[in-house]
């Protein structure tokens, strides 16, 4: 486990490799801001002298220029490598399937049971009171055995792939021990994939303004190593199959 | 010799008392956009200590508005961040100082459309009483920040102040649209057709260039907000749906609408919109800091072409760099890598600006005046917030930083301190223009090594607690359950240092207002050239009836020989210092 104060926790697959941009990029642009404090105030302090720099603004102004160019698209470049490989494609087919759901001023994770689909929802059929949160269509079969928590539950090293929805507002689904931020919008579905590596609870939050509880819409999701998830899949599942079937 | 001395002083006592009366017509109108935008900065300065406050001392019962709950918050936040931006970083820099000095600076006695400027001006103020009416409304202030992003900014059940609070607030905006609109159209048109002889292009100031480049972001940009503005509005009383899908769920109800839109039309309106402006913001203050760092260096700035070109670059690309802040707000990813590239360009200019005044300050031990001060002050913040420009440029960091304090520091740095600074140096650098006075110097630069101090104190540590994770628009700390409460809680120690670093900072600027209501009856009489300045506001009154421009700004023959001798761009030989 890799902790670079202040960041929290580092639980994710693509994350080290991130950290280390976010790091290298800090440090070499607080280091600017200083050398550039440094020269301003040496330049001000300074004798003065007749413009000593001004016929050579060639050597200190357009290749510093130039060198700092340079720098800003090599640290792009870099960190574009790391964007296509989290966003350009999609996860791949055997990733697990979780689908988020943001409402003022909670989140809730459907899973879609033995079947692997997702049944069709419909904002008319949102009750939250009633035990459908989400909206599940009870007449779709490929709905029944789906089941809605509101703590993520995933296993370690097995790459999940989140569909991200809004009912009401935009909510911003972020959980930063995984590295992961992306936002949920009404009428949209979007993706975002990642891999935990770490077991543990994290925070989930929303970090787009959606309402007065934006401050308390937070979550849990908590990387379970893969046997003990597979015993928690199973309990859900039964339990699922019992509600349904009495 | 006395009596002569005392009887001078009492010629110039008065003509200090009559500078007011003379002041041309757009002067009024520019010490008008002045005053509003220090109402502004008060009211918005008020909101933001409240929010501090609140921040780290969330139980506090505040005597007679009791404890601040969640959704006051918000409002303060939505409003804070409107005054500030709208009302006072574009208000005073691009309107009020245009209006102080730029006919002046370009040899002409008034402005090209004096009604359409009058106009302009009336109608902020307008903008200005509509917008704190939605303090009063039923609901108060809308609670979903500065940028209103939709499906929250159409439902008006979506939170309170998203009823009558959001129209106030959206009228107010739609007013302030048609406001600056005007004022840049008489800019554009000023510059353009009344400049004096002798004043080409490549002699106007770089302030001049500056309001100019800004003038042409204004009437790009402001229009599309105003579009977007009325496509809100319908959105929200007409039952269109340009900004919402077809069927909406709000805590139970649910809404069908004609149409199916989406909420991220009105992100690439609003952010087209939203990230010229904050070049609006900062132009008018890079170019004054160009024109003051070569005043009172006595230099000439080195590559005077490359800094207009670096200028309009910024203006040109400020135009093309909105998806940045939407990286992971539905974005294509590929938009979000083309994006990314547009952004880092746009480092490019500024950093250029930035390597221009190194190397014009460099060995130049300059005259160290508060305008001076303010300047180099306003070249150090705007290096620190500028620095954390390309890390948010890139779309994987980003994903990481966004909506957190981090974003919160950058965007303070460089966007409010930056451009606040440059408010400071303008206001004390043509404070004796307009009054006939020079300011206290002892306490203006007190004033500003307070502001610098408390300023980095304040900012700096945002970046680390962004850094930890904690999301911005939180209206408390505590009281959040799970490992997220944590997450936010750790926060608390540096939040307090923040918060006590954000009271001396707020309470620091009653210096200034003391300074401007005391040296405007009690200051010290000044010359009519104080600062030796080279630009033509500066211009005897007897030269001003057929002016003339001989050269570019910032001519100074070699100072360090001592023979001060200084080339006016109103003068055709060397005048003496």
């Amino acid at each position: 486990m890799i902790a670079h104060w202040p960041l929290p926790v580092d639980a994710a697959l693509h994350g080290p490799a991130l950290d280390r941009q976010l790091i290298l990029n800090l440090s070499i642009f607080a280091s600017l801001f200083l050398l550039a404090n440094v020269v301003l105030l040496t330049a001000v302090v300074l004798r003065r002298s007749a413009p000593p720099l001004a016929h050579r603004r060639w050597r200190y102004e357009l290749l510093p220029l130039l060198l700092l160019a340079a720098l800003f698209f090599t640290l792009a470049f870099r960190s574009t490598r790391l964007w296509a490989a989290s966003r350009y494609s999609g996860a791949e087919p055997a990733a697990m399937q979780v689908e988020v759901t943001g409402m003022q001023f909670a989140w809730y994770f459907r899973y879609p049971g033995q079947d692997a689909a997702f049944g069709t929802t419909s904002p008319r059929l949102i009750e939250p009171g009633a035990g459908n949160p989400v909206g599940i269509d009870p007449a779709d079969n490929s709905g029944k055995d789906d089941f809605v928590r509101s703590m993520l539950v995933i296993p370690a090293g097995k790459e999940i792939d989140l569909r991200l929805r809004a009912l009401d507002v935009i909510h911003g689904f972020a959980a930063p021990s995984l590295r992961i931020k992306q936002n949920a919008i009404p009428g949209e579905t979007f993706h975002v994939h990642f891999t935990a590596t770490v077991p543990g609870d994290y925070p989930v939050l929303c970090t787009q303004v959606c309402g007065l509880g934006h401050y308390r819409m937070q979550a849990i999701v908590r990387v379970l190593p893969p046997d003990q998830f597979h015993q928690w899949l199973i309990a859900q599942q039964q339990a699922q199959t019992t509600r349904v079937q009495p | 010799m006395m009596r002569s001395s005392s009887e001078s002083k009492a010629a110039h006592e008065g003509n200090a008392e009559r500078i007011v009366t003379v002041w041309p017509h757009h002067r009024w109108l520019g010490m008008g956009y002045l005053l509003l935008a220090v109402l502004a900065v008060g009211v918005g300065t008020l909101l933001s200590i409240a929010m501090r406050i609140h921040r780290v001392w969330p139980d506090w019962n505040v005597p007679l508005l009791g404890v601040l709950r969640p959704e006051e918050y918000l409002a303060y936040v939505t409003m804070h961040g409107t005054l500030m931006v709208f009302f006072v970083l574009t208000v005073a820099p691009q309107s009020g100082f245009a209006n102080l000095v730029l006919p002046e600076q370009i040899g002409s006695r008034e402005m090209a459309l004096p009604l359409v400027n009058a106009t302009g001006f009336w109608l902020t103020a307008l903008s200005f009483v509509i917008l704190l009416f939605a303090f009063i409304v039923p609901g108060g202030a809308p609670i979903g920040g500065w940028s209103a992003y939709p499906p929250l900014s159409v439902m008006a059940d979506a939170g309170p102040g998203q009823a009558l609070g959001m129209d106030t607030w959206l009228l107010s905006l739609a007013v302030f649209c048609i406001a600056s609109t005007l004022g840049s159209v008489n800019t554009i048109v000023t510059v353009v057709r009344c400049r004096c002889e002798g004043m080409t292009w490549q002699r106007l100031p770089m302030t001049v260039w500056a309001w100019l480049t800004a003038s042409f972001l204004t009437v790009l940009v402001f229009s599309v907000l105003l579009a977007a503005i009325v496509l809100l509005f319908c959105d929200r009383h007409l039952g269109t749906a340009f900004f919402v899908p077809s069927v909406q769920w709000l805590n139970g109800m649910v809404i069908q609408r004609h149409g199916d839109g989406s909420p991220l039309l009105w992100l690439h309106l609003f952010w087209f919109f939203g990230h010229p402006e904050v070049y609006i913001a900062i132009l008018p203050g890079m170019g004054l800091v160009t024109m003051l760092l070569g005043n009172f260096a006595e230099r000439r700035i080195p590559g005077y072409r490359m800094m207009i070109a670096t200028t309009l670059m910024i203006g040109g690309l400020g135009v093309i760099v909105w998806g940045h802040h939407m990286f992971v707000a539905g974005l294509n990813p590929f938009a979000g890598t083309a994006f990314e590239i547009t952004t880092i360009a746009i480092a490019l200019p500024s950093t250029a600006k930035v390597l221009n005044w190194l190397v014009l300050l460099w060995r130049s031990h300059p005259r160290l005046d508060t305008p001076m001060l303010w300047a180099l002050g306003f070249v150090s913040v705007f290096i620190a917030g500028g620095v954390t420009g390309p890390i948010l440029a890139q779309p994987a960091l980003d994903a990481y930083l966004h909506n957190t304090f981090f974003v919160v520091a950058h965007f303070h740095l460089i966007m409010a301190m930056a451009a606040i600074f440059g408010i400071f140096a303008g206001s004390a650098y043509w404070f004796p223009l307009v009054t006939g006075r020079m300011m206290h110097e002892k306490l203006g630069k007190f004033h500003f090594w307070w502001t610098l101090f408390f300023a980095y104190n304040t900012f700096l540590p945002m970046h680390l607690t962004g850094l930890s994770g904690e999301p911005r628009h939180y209206a408390q700390l505590t009281g959040i359950a799970g490992t997220a409460g944590d997450l936010v809680r750790n926060t608390i120690p540096l939040e307090k240092h923040i918060t006590a670093s954000a009271l001396l900072l707020a309470a620091g600027q009653l210096m200034w207002v003391a300074n401007v209501v005391w040296s405007w009856r009690r200051g010290k009489l000044s010359a009519p050239n104080p600062w030796t300045a080279t630009t033509m506001e500066w211009m005897p009154m007897d030269a001003r009836i057929l002016p003339v421009c001989h050269r570019d700004p910032c001519h100074y023959t070699s100072a360090i020989t001592g023979d001060h001798e200084f080339l006016p761009q109103w003068a055709s030989a060397p005048v003496a210092e």
